[in-house]
């Protein structure tokens, strides 16, 4: 009798378990629902280079491109900006209705490396956004997006970070409109952009 | 004066070509070796080759090393649900008959601690440790921040 009861409480245990990782993994697993039926509009209110919060709502009326990052990132960032900066210069004219933002996701190396420096090197028209671990934590809330950091003894500073490696694009009324996921060619945005105006 | 031509034409003529020269150890063949200019010294450099192996037994690529950085280890980037990291890569594997490529979103060299910023232009050695095949250096053109690697004739760039 008392088998059959620790049977019955092992049992309940393990469905209430499962029950409770599918709740809690369900948003993340499924990247592709969250697009397509919900509208939501991202936010971030985060310091730039030069101290000043700059907040979503201050580019009403013009494209968000946003890439989530950090500057000691040697592989996927950099191809990723590189492909902004192909973008804003095939642009031309059209440039003023696209504000590519660049967060990063290691706010306090990044603001001690220098951002304006490294996100100019890539074109003048990306903004660097670096704000506290909290706000930080916000913006990507905000995206629905993740980032991380891990603790590696062989990378400088003792750790690296993974972070979402798509680009969003915001639109001009401030709601999400989709992701390009990373590798995306500049031409293939570019189109995208071009099919709004 | 022949020699002065001779040298004279070589250092004009090898700066858009070299990435696209090759160095072989055993059946290994390397090629396309390139960086990407870096934003400052405070910060890590990509590293990007070909290896074709010509052989009929497979080789892996276990290691790197370069004057230009304090340390320099093989990364693979992976993207998992949308998420990116980079896992240290322990080995790079080079089947026989195939060309494997360390190229921007997959395998890459990290070159850390730098000596100096690299800049467009640069050109700097680096050694590249093979399972069986052992050693062999090769020079690396360091190109723009926004280039997606050398411009070969060959490259099928």
């Amino acid at each position: 009798m008392r088998l059959r009861t620790l049977q019955i409480i092992l049992w309940t245990a393990a469905i209430l378990g499962t029950a409770i990782f599918a709740w809690a993994r369900w948003p993340a697993g499924n990247p592709a629902a969250t697009e397509t039926f919900s509208v939501f509009e991202p936010s971030f209110a985060l310091a730039d280079s030069d101290g000043k919060i700059r907040t979503n709502a201050e580019f009403r009326g013009k494209f968000l491109l946003v890439f989530f990052g950090f500057t000691n990132c040697p592989d996927v960032c950099p191809t990723t900006l590189a492909e902004v900066a192909q973008v804003m210069d095939n642009l031309g004219p059209e440039a003023d209705k696209v504000q590519p933002i660049f967060i990063s996701v290691d706010p306090e190396r990044d603001r001690r490396l220098g951002l304006r420096a490294y996100t100019e090197a890539f074109h003048a028209s990306i903004l660097g956004l670096a704000g506290t671990e909290a706000e930080t934590r916000a913006a990507a809330q905000s995206f629905k997006i993740f980032y991380g950091r891990q603790n590696d003894a062989k990378s400088p500073d003792g750790y690296t970070m993974s972070h979402s490696s798509g680009l969003f694009l915001v639109g001009p009324d401030g709601a999400w409109l989709r992701q390009f996921g990373f590798g995306t060619p500049a031409a293939d945005i570019l189109s995208d952009l071009q099919s709004r105006f | 004066m022949k020699h002065l031509i001779l040298t004279t034409a070589l250092l004009l003529s090898a700066p858009a070509a070299f990435a696209c020269e090759a160095v072989t150890v055993g059946d290994l063949t390397i090629q396309h070796a390139w960086s990407k200019a870096t934003i400052g010294a405070d910060r890590p450099a990509a590293f990007y080759v070909g290896i074709t192996n010509s052989g009929s037994s497979d080789d892996a690529l276990v290691g790197i090393s370069t004057p230009a950085a304090g340390m320099s280890m093989l990364h693979e980037t992976v993207v998992t649900d949308g998420v990116a990291s980079m896992p240290h890569a322990m080995r790079v594997p080079v089947p026989a008959g195939q060309t494997v490529q360390l190229a921007p979103g997959g395998y890459h060299g990290m070159l850390m601690v730098l000596t100096a910023a690299l800049k467009e232009g640069d050109r700097f050695p680096v050694t590249l440790t093979f399972e069986k095949a052992g050693e062999v250096t090769t020079d690396v053109d360091v190109l723009p921040l926004r280039s997606e690697g050398p411009d070969c004739a060959d490259a099928g760039q």
